[in-house]
C-alpha cells in the first residue's frame, strides 16, 4: 500500500483546560474519501484545523505528505485546499476577484490565477454572477464559491467542513458529482457532515467521533452491519407520552431507542415487531418501517441509549 | 420543553395606554445607550474639554499675545471666545455621527427599526423618537462640558445654560437631515464622505475657531447656509452677555428650518423602506 | 524570500509562524479591494489639508507669528509640518486598527490568508506595509500643498518624507498591535480618544514653550518626536537631538512589531 497522506497519532488538541480533540489516530490514504462524522462539538472542525496546518496540534503526532505542519505548514499548505465550516470569503470583493487573489495567495502567476477563476466559475456555475461583489449573493452561492475557491491551486487533498451546509437540494447533488469527479481524478477528500446520506454516497471510510474521540470506525456498509439491525421501526405517540411508552416496547425486538419526537425499535423484522406492538395494545399515532442507515448507527454511537 | 406561558387576548387591554409614540421609542434608545455610556461619555465629554485646553488655552495664549487680535475677536479672551463655538461644534459632530452608522444599523445590521415597524409604532415615531434621542444626547454632552466649564472664572458664564439649549437644537438641525440621508443610502461608504467633507470643514470653517470674517466671501457664504455658525454666534451672544433678540431669533428659526425640512424627509423616506 | 528575522519569539510550535515569505499580497490584495473605494482613500488627504487652510486663513492673522529658537516664524509654517507629521499618524493608525479589526474579526480575511502558503509574519507585514504606501501618498501630497503655498524652504524638506514613513511605521505598528488586544467595535473608542491628546499635545499648534514648566510632559507624546523631525526637515535646521528623536520612533516600531506578530500568531492559529 502507498504511503499514507495523512497519519494522526494519538493528537491531541486542547483550548486552556479544555480538550477539544482526545487522542485520536486517524490514516488517509492517498485517493481516498474520508469523512469525519458526529454530533455538534465532537471535536471535527478542531481536527480539520489541525490537518489544514492553521491550528497546532497539542500533543501526539500529525504528518501530511511525511511532513510535520509544526515546521513546514507552508509547503503542507500549498498542497492542500480548505473550505472551511464558516466562508472567509472576501465580501468587499466580487466572486472573479475572490477567486484570483486566493490564487495570488499560492503564488500563482496573475495569468494563471485568472485562467483558473475562469474555469472554477464554470464549475460553481456563478459564471454570470463574475462580476457581483460577494455580499450580495446568496448564502448557497458564497458556498458554492468558496468550494471553488479551495480548488484554485489544484490541490492533492481537499477538506471540506460541511462543504454542503446551506445547499440546496439541486446543488447538493452537483456538488457530490463534482466531488466525485475529483476523487476519480485522484484527489483525497476529507470532509465532516451532518447529512447521513452524504456520508454514505461519498466515503470510502468515515469515523464517527464523540466528545473528541473516535468511537467506530469503518466502511459506511459496515458500521450499518456492525452497529444495527437491518430494519428500524419507528413510532410516533401522542405528545408528551413517548418517554413512558418506551417501557411499553420493551423486548420488542433487538433494541429500543427513545428520541425526544419518536421511539425507535432495531429489529431484523420490522413488520414483526410492529406487529408485536399492536398485539401488546400500544396505539402510536404513526409508525414507519425502514432499512437501517448510518443515521441509526450515529444516534446509537453518539445517543445516549435507554433500553438494554 | 414546557410552552411559554400565553394569554391569548390582553393585547387589546394594553392598546388603551397613550404614551406618545416617540416617547416609547426614545426609552429604546435609552435603554440600549445604559449598555454603552460610560465610554460614550468620556469619549464625547473628554474631547471638547481637550480641545479647549489644546486649541483654547495653548493656542490662546499666542493670540492673546498678538496686539490687535482682542479687536477682531471682540471678547476678553481667547478663550472665551472659543467656549460657544465648541459646545455648539461638539452637539454637531456628535449628531452627525449617531445619525450615519447607527441609523443605517436600525435600517440593515441589527434591524431594529424593522423590529419597531412590528408593533404599533411607526415610521414617524422612530424618526421623532430618533430627534428626541440626539436632543437628550446633545443635551448631556454640552450641558457636562458647560458644568465643567462653569468651574473656572475665565469660561464662567450665566450664557452657558442657554447655549447648551441651542446646542441642542443645533445637534437635532443635523441630525434630522442627516438621517434622511442615511435612510436613503444603501451603503455606509458616503458616511466617511459627510464627515469629511460636510463635518469636519464646518468644524474648521464654521466661525467656532475665528470670526467668520476671516475667511473669503465665497467661504463665509457656503458656511452661512449651514446651520452651524448660526448657532455659534448665538450661543456666542449669550456667553458674551451681548444678546440681540431679533437676530437671535432669526438665526433659530434658520437653525429650525433644517431641523423641520430634515424630520419631514426623513419621515417619507423611511416609511418607504419600512412599509415597501 | 525566506528571511528570518521576524523570528523573535521563540515559540514551542508553529516555527514557520515567523516566516516571511510573500507580504505583498497582501497588499496586492488591498491594491484590489479598494478599487471600489479609491474615494475613500483619496478623501484621507483632505482632512490635514482642510485644517491648513483653516490655520492658515483664520488663525494666520490672529496669532501673527511663533518664536522658535529665538526666531519669528509664520503661524501657517509652524503649524504645517506638524500637520504633516500628525496626518502620518492619522493614516497609519486608522489603517491599523479600524480596518485591521474588522479584517481580522468581521471579514476573516486573515484567516483566509492563513489557508494558504501565507503565513501571520506575511499578513502583519502586509498591512503595516499597505499602511505605510496610503501614508506616504498622503505626505507626497501634503509636501506638494505645502510648496504651492510656499511653506516650503529648503530641498531638506525632501526629507520631512521619510520622516513620515518613520512616523507611519511606528504608529502602524502600535496601532496593528493594539488591535490584536480590541475585543469589539466599541474599543475602537479608545483609538480616537487617545489619539486626540496626542494630536493636540505634541507640539502641534503652539510650540513645547508654552507649557512652561511642563515641557518635558509633551516628550512623552510619541507624535511629538514625529513633529520635531518633520520641522528639523522642513526648516533644513539640524541638530543632535533629532537622534533621540529618531531612536524614540525605532524603539516603539520595534517593540510593537514585536507584540503585534506574537498576537497575532497566536490569535489566528487557535
Ligand atoms: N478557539 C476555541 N477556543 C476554545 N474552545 C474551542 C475553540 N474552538 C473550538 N472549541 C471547542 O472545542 C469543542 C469542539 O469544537 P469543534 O468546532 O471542533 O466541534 P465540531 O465537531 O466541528 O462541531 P460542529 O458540528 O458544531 O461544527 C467545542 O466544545 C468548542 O466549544
Ligand atoms: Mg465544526
Amino acid at each position: 500500500m502507498a504511503e499514507p497522506l495523512i497519519v494522526a497519532r494519538q493528537l491531541v488538541k486542547r483550548f486552556g483546560e479544555f480538550t477539544a480533540v482526545d487522542g485520536i489516530d486517524v490514516e488517509v490514504q492517498p485517493g481516498e474519501a474520508f469523512g469525519f462524522l458526529g454530533p455538534n462539538g465532537a471535536g471535527k472542525s478542531s481536527t480539520m484545523r489541525m490537518i489544514g496546518c492553521v491550528s497546532p496540534v497539542t500533543s501526539g503526532t500529525l504528518r501530511l505528505f511525511g511532513m510535520d505542519p509544526a515546521t513546514h505548514g507552508s509547503q503542507i499548505r500549498a498542497r492542500i485546499g480548505v473550505v472551511p465550516q464558516l466562508d472567509t470569503l472576501d465580501v468587499e470583493m466580487s466572486v472573479q476577484e475572490n477567486l484570483w487573489i486566493y490564487g495570488r495567495f499560492f503564488d500563482l502567476p496573475r495569468a494563471e490565477a485568472k485562467r483558473r477563476a475562469a474555469e472554477l466559475l464554470e464549475f460553481a456555475q456563478l459564471t454570470d454572477r463574475a462580476g457581483s461583489v460577494v455580499e450580495n449573493l446568496s448564502g448557497g452561492m458564497k458556498r458554492r464559491l468558496s468550494i471553488a475557491r479551495s480548488l484554485i491551486n489544484n490541490p492533492e487533498l481537499l477538506l471540506l467542513d460541511e462543504p454542503t451546509t446551506g445547499l440546496d437540494p439541486q446543488a447538493r447533488h452537483v456538488l457530490w458529482d463534482r466531488l466525485y469527479r475529483l476523487k476519480q481524478q485522484g484527489v483525497t477528500l476529507v470532509l465532516t457532515t451532518h447529512y447521513m446520506d452524504e456520508a454514505e454516497q461519498l466515503c470510502d471510510r468515515l469515523v464517527v467521533m464523540d466528545q473528541g474521540r473516535i468511537v467506530a470506525e469503518g466502511s459506511p456498509r459496515d458500521l450499518i452491519e456492525r452497529y444495527s439491525t437491518r430494519e428500524v421501526l419507528e413510532l410516533r405517540f401522542s405528545a408528551g407520552t413517548n418517554s413512558d411508552s418506551i417501557t411499553g416496547v420493551h423486548g420488542i425486538g433487538d433494541r429500543q431507542e427513545l428520541l425526544p419526537d419518536r421511539v425507535l425499535v432495531y429489529a431484523h423484522d420490522g413488520e414483526a415487531a410492529l406487529a408485536e406492538a399492536h398485539a401488546r395494545g400500544l396505539q402510536p399515532e404513526s409508525a414507519l418501517v425502514r432499512r437501517a442507515s448510518l443515521e441509526d448507527v450515529f444516534l446509537l454511537l453518539t445517543g445516549r441509549s435507554l433500553a438494554d | 420543553m414546557d410552552a411559554p406561558v400565553h394569554t391569548p387576548g390582553t393585547a387589546a387591554a394594553v392598546h388603551h395606554r397613550r404614551t406618545p409614540g416617540a416617547l416609547r421609542v426614545l426609552s429604546w434608545h435609552l435603554a440600549a445607550y445604559r449598555r454603552l455610556w460610560k465610554v460614550n461619555v468620556l469619549a464625547s465629554f473628554g474631547q471638547p474639554l481637550l480641545y479647549l485646553l489644546g486649541l483654547g488655552v495653548g493656542v490662546g495664549a499666542l493670540v492673546d499675545k498678538n496686539t490687535g487680535s482682542s479687536e477682531v475677536l471682540g471678547s476678553s479672551s481667547y478663550v472665551a471666545f472659543v467656549v460657544p463655538g465648541l459646545l455648539v461644534t461638539t452637539a454637531m459632530a456628535l449628531a452627525a455621527g449617531e445619525s450615519m452608522w447607527p441609523v443605517m444599523g436600525g435600517l440593515k445590521w441589527h434591524r431594529g427599526y424593522h423590529g419597531i415597524a412590528a408593533t404599533p409604532l411607526e415610521a414617524r415615531d422612530i424618526v421623532l423618537g430618533h430627534g428626541a434621542w440626539m436632543a437628550v444626547r446633545c443635551g448631556l454632552a454640552t450641558g457636562a462640558v458647560a458644568v465643567v466649564l462653569a468651574v473656572f472664572p475665565d469660561t464662567r458664564s450665566w450664557g452657558l445654560a442657554p447655549s447648551v439649549l441651542v446646542s441642542m437644537l443645533v445637534g437635532v438641525s443635523f441630525a434630522m437631515p442627516i438621517m434622511a440621508f442615511s435612510v436613503g443610502s444603501e451603503y455606509d461608504g458616503a458616511f466617511a464622505g459627510i464627515q469629511r467633507f460636510v463635518i469636519i470643514p464646518l468644524f474648521l470653517f464654521g466661525g467656532a475657531f475665528y470670526p467668520l470674517s476671516q475667511l473669503p466671501a465665497a467661504v463665509q457664504w457656503v458656511a452661512k447656509v449651514a446651520p452651524l455658525w448660526h448657532g455659534v454666534v448665538v450661543a456666542r451672544g449669550f456667553t458674551s452677555g451681548n444678546v440681540d433678540w431679533t437676530g437671535v431669533a432669526g438665526h433659530l428659526s434658520f437653525v429650525a428650518l433644517w431641523a423641520v425640512a430634515g424630520t419631514a424627509i426623513t419621515i417619507r423616506r423611511l416609511r418607504g423602506k419600512l412599509y415597501p | 524570500m525566506s528571511t528570518n528575522f521576524l523570528r523573535i519569539v521563540p515559540t514551542a510550535y508553529a516555527t514557520d509562524s515567523f516566516r516571511v515569505r510573500r507580504p505583498q499580497r497582501m497588499i496586492e490584495r488591498h491594491l484590489v479591494a479598494y478599487r471600489r473605494q479609491w474615494l475613500i482613500v483619496v478623501s484621507g488627504f483632505f482632512e490635514p489639508l482642510f485644517y491648513l487652510l483653516s490655520m492658515r486663513a483664520g488663525l494666520g492673522d490672529l496669532v501673527g507669528s511663533v518664536s522658535v529658537g529665538g526666531k519669528a516664524v509664520p503661524y501657517d509654517a509652524f503649524v504645517a509640518p506638524a500637520l504633516m507629521a500628525s496626518s502620518a499618524m492619522n493614516g497609519a493608525i486608522f489603517d491599523s486598527t479600524g480596518n485591521v479589526l474588522h479584517r481580522l474579526k468581521y471579514a476573516r480575511i486573515y484567516d483566509a490568508a492563513l489557508a494558504t502558503p501565507m503565513g501571520p509574519a506575511d499578513v502583519a507585514l502586509g498591512e503595516i506595509g499597505w499602511a505605510l504606501i496610503r501614508g506616504q501618498l498622503y505626505a507626497c501630497s501634503f509636501l506638494g500643498v505645502m510648496a504651492a503655498l510656499g511653506l516650503v524652504q529648503s530641498w531638506w524638506s525632501l526629507l520631512a518624507l521619510p520622516a513620515c514613513a518613520l512616523i507611519g511605521l511606528a504608529f502602524a505598528s502600535v496601532g496593528f498591535a493594539g488591535t490584536t488586544f480590541m475585543r469589539s467595535w466599541s474599543d475602537m473608542d479608545i483609538v480616537t480618544t487617545a489619539m486626540m491628546p496626542l494630536f493636540l499635545f505634541s507640539a502641534t499648534f503652539f510650540p513645547t514653550s508654552s507649557y512652561g514648566s511642563w515641557a518635558w510632559v509633551v516628550q512623552i507624546s510619541p507624535l511629538y518626536h514625529g513633529v520635531a523631525l518633520v520641522r528639523s526637515a522642513n526648516a533644513g535646521v539640524w541638530t543632535t537631538s533629532i537622534l533621540a528623536h529618531i531612536a524614540v520612533l525605532v524603539g516603539l516600531s520595534a517593540v510593537a512589531l514585536f507584540v503585534a506578530a506574537r498576537r497575532l500568531d497566536s490569535l489566528l492559529r487557535k
